[in-house]
């Protein structure tokens, strides 16, 4: 079971190195562009950040007013907003991102009026119907008990939820949420293709100016987007600790 | 409403399910390469080396947290022009490698998440009876932790579809490239990836409730829930009995 | 437990006074699905009446006490809460099925302590006991957090009123749990086998608290329990409850010590050995 990890005879390195005389060529070109590729992307970072930011508020916002409504007992309202969960989350982000930006526009006559509505409408829309999932899972599966002993405190429904479910039910969701956070972030990658200055977005132009920089250039564009993610990491992870404990606070 | 053209939507329907093959064809193309690459990752994670465990466990982390759009265009703008090793790869292969690979972190989790569930007992059993190592995954293991895995695999297939369309960036041309395409020549958006919605809906939603189906059933046969990044969270909910 | 609560008079004296019964069951029907669990319940309770619920799995003990605290609906019959029906209210003359605002109403009398405890996880001890009387009584924060801490205080938790109920075992949660119900003043009490989840070392100081709560007298109790010697001791009446409805009542001397029912003979046989 216990593989083996052999690494290249020291020989067999140098011999490899010495093959081709544009490796090194090729390595000076790479290091000396991040030079000029960085301060360009740094550029884009502001606009990834604020649709990051703005998707994940609405996107937040639609989970949980879906996700409500799901449990209501208003048929209508648990059916349509059942439609809505199932068409984003049937069909995919990208296409929801261009419906929206191009197709809006033709069937309804009016414009969103900017790209960052329509990208940060896109993605709060297709999130927000997953993460709808999330929060009537979570309030469903409070145990049952609980709603027992508010009632018999003689809460009412509303205090119930307010009191004793929801609270639980949130910790429950924290840890999904901060993954989704990380999925969003992915997900703000695709406004570059509706014309956003994003990180890619520079990085897009950088590499059509100069093809042989690509390398460097969409290196660091995931670095970058790697930087952003790390903090969401570690907060998925220390919400994964605090619903654990189930007692935070 | 009154700017819906039917005469449009039977004009283009034609022409944007010519990407159907396509598309359907570099899902399942990445959903395989995904399904095999993740064992490499599952492999990896199973070195019992700290170091080696670690930079896995950060490169996978790296790979599942920056954008498979990005990674995509890496695939297929840089690697060309990577020194010695950059070969040039088309669309679709650029596609299978980026969303593969993507995915194949994904996979890999999703295999640990199995073989992690097969209890304890099992692999005490197992030495026990001085099973060889083959034997000891192939009779034991294995048929243990995959069971409980597919309906999540399953969702993956459905997810891996869905971030398909990605591919048309690159160049793939499959329903959503066919429905731009058609989009700019007639400078007619609306009817084109309306069909394309309608598509993705009609192909994904009954293929999601096949594998919510599948998924109830694995785990009434099993007598326990499907082990995934969310299960033990439900659980912990259920047993907020105080 | 301090002395305070051992000072109170005798619980006789206000149950033997002619009132108006707190609660009444007149012929109460339940079943689930087409399982009929309850086949005409009819129970009157006196304020301060303990009342002892016995019977084997199954025979609807829990389900009684549920209905009354409005977490199972009767299928037919009434139950009355001091002279208010539970389930109903008068609408025109007429009898219809309750809403929401007016079961609040009712069921503020009542309070129940359960099996599994219920305690809410993400609230300290004292939290738990606190937010009921100031959300729902609409009492102020000071006075709800000083009967809280005296309450808790009382059972014998004075000390753990910022843990979390994780951290205690299962008998201080239960008495945790009692405290909670306590602090909002109920006229009747229900517990429901409030021991039986316990390890068998922890049953008594929650045997203990329930004790000295009846002592204290001015509350009625119901308790559906399996402790036979607990019911001797402190219920002014016993019921046997088998296949749905009540086939024996009477003091504990005589249903539980001289049973004439066979079928109480032998559920009794069981706990003897
Ligand atoms: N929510 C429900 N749905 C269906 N059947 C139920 C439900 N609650 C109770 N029952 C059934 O009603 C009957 C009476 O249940 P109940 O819990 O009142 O019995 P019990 O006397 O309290 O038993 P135990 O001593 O085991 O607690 C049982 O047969 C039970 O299976
Ligand atoms: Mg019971």
């Amino acid at each position: 079971m216990t593989p083996r990890v052999r690494l290249p005879h020291p020989g067999g390195l140098t011999l490899f190195l010495m093959l081709d005389q544009s490796f090194y060529k090729g390595v000076i070109i790479i290091f000396s562009t991040i030079g000029e590729v960085f301060p360009v992307l740094l550029k884009g970072i502001e606009i990834t950040i604020v649709v990051l930011v703005l998707s994940a508020i609405f996107g937040y916002l639609f989970a949980f007013i879906a996700g409500l409504c799901r449990l209501s007992n208003n048929l209508i309202l648990r059916k349509f907003t059942g439609f809505y969960v199932e068409v984003f989350r049937g069909t995919s982000l990208i296409v929801q991102l261009f419906w929206l930006y191009y197709a809006i526009p033709m069937l309804f006559g009016f414009d969103l009026g900017s790209n960052l509505l329509a990208g940060v409408l896109a993605i709060a829309l297709n999130y927000g119907a997953y993460m709808s999932e999330i929060v009537r899972g979570s309030i469903l599966s409070v145990a049952k008990g609980q709603t027992e002993a508010a009632t018999a405190l003689n809460m009412s429904r509303f205090q119930r939820m307010r009191f004793v479910i929801f609270p639980q039910a949130v910790r429950m969701m924290l840890p999904e949420f901060g993954n989704y956070l990380i999925q969003m972030l992915k997900a703000t990658s695709l406004v570059s293709l509706i014309g956003m200055t994003d990180i890619l977005y520079h990085g897009n132009i950088l590499r059509s100016s100069d093809l042989s920089a690509a390398p460097t250039v969409y290196f660091l564009v995931l670095v970058f987007y790697f930087i952003i993610a790390l903090p969401l990491i570690f907060l998925t992870r220390k919400m994964e600790d605090i619903s654990k404990k189930g007692v935070a606070s | 409403m009154n700017n819906w053209n039917w005469d449009i939507f039977f004009d283009a329907f034609p022409i944007v399910i010519q990407g159907l093959g396509i598309t359907i064809g570099l899902t399942f193309a990445c959903y395989i390469f995904a399904l095999v690459f993740g064992f490499v990752w599952t492999f990896l994670r199973r070195i019992p080396y700290k170091p080696i465990n670690w930079i896995v466990t950060w490169v996978m982390e790296f790979i599942r947290s920056t954008p498979p759009l990005v990674q995509l265009f890496f695939i297929f703008y840089a690697l060309p022009m990577v020194p010695v090793v950059g070969v040039a790869l088309d669309p679709f292969t650029s596609a299978v490698l980026g969303l593969g690979v993507h995915f194949s972190t994904y996979i890999g989790e999703v295999y640990r998440s199995g073989i992690e569930g097969v209890e304890k007992g099992q692999w005490e059993a197992s030495k026990a009876l001085n099973f060889s190592t083959t034997k000891k995954w192939t009779k034991i293991i294995l048929p243990q932790a995959i069971p409980p895995t597919i309906p999540m695999l399953g969702n993956y297939l459905i997810i891996m579809f869905k971030e398909v369309p990605l591919a048309s960036t690159i160049g793939v041309v499959g329903i959503l490239q066919m429905a731009n395409d058609y989009g700019a020549q007639h400078w007619r958006y609306l009817e084109p990836l309306t069909i394309v919605a309608i598509l993705f809906l009609v192909l994904s939603y009954p293929s999601a409730i096949l594998v919510s189906k599948l998924e109830k059933k694995m785990n009434r046969r099993f007598d326990k829930k499907a082990p995934t990044g969310s299960k033990p969270l439900k659980e912990e909910g259920k047993g907020a009995v105080m | 437990m301090s002395e305070q609560t051992l000072q109170n008079e005798d619980k006789t004296d206000q149950s033997k006074s002619k009132q108006e019964p707190i609660v009444k069951y007149e012929d109460v029907h339940k079943s689930f699905g087409d399982v009929q669990v309850l086949k005409g319940i009819n129970l009157d309770i006196m304020p301060g009446e303990k009342v002892a619920v016995i019977g084997p799995s199954g025979s609807g003990k829990t389900t009684i006490i549920r209905m009354l605290m409005t977490l199972e609906q009767p299928t037919s019959g009434h139950i009355i809460v001091d002279g208010q029906y539970l389930w109903h209210m008068e609408q025109d003359g007429k009898l219809v099925p309750a809403n929401e605002k007016h079961l609040r109403e009712v069921r503020g009398d009542i309070g129940m302590v359960f099996q599994h405890f219920n305690l809410f996880p993400h609230m300290t001890i004292l939290e738990n006991c606190m937010t009921a009387p100031i959300h729902v009584q609409k009492e102020d924060k000071e006075s709800a957090k000083k009967r809280s801490i005296e309450m808790l205080e009382k059972v014998g938790l004075g000390d753990k009123l910022d843990n979390y109920p994780s951290q205690l075992s299962g008998g201080q949660k239960q008495r945790v749990a009692m405290a909670r119900a306590l602090v909002m003043r109920p006229k009747v009490m229900l517990f429901d086998e409030v021991t039986s989840a316990l390890d068998p070392e922890l049953v008594g100081e929650v045997l203990e608290v329930i004790r000295d709560i009846a002592k204290e007298g001015e509350m009625a109790m119901v308790l559906v329990t399996h402790e036979m010697e607990f019911a001797i001791d402190i219920a002014d009446r016993v019921l046997f409850l088998d296949e749905g409805v009540i086939a024996e009542e009477g003091p504990p001397s005589q249903v539980i010590e001289n049973p004439t029912n066979e079928r109480l003979q032998t559920f009794l046989h069981r706990f003897r050995s």
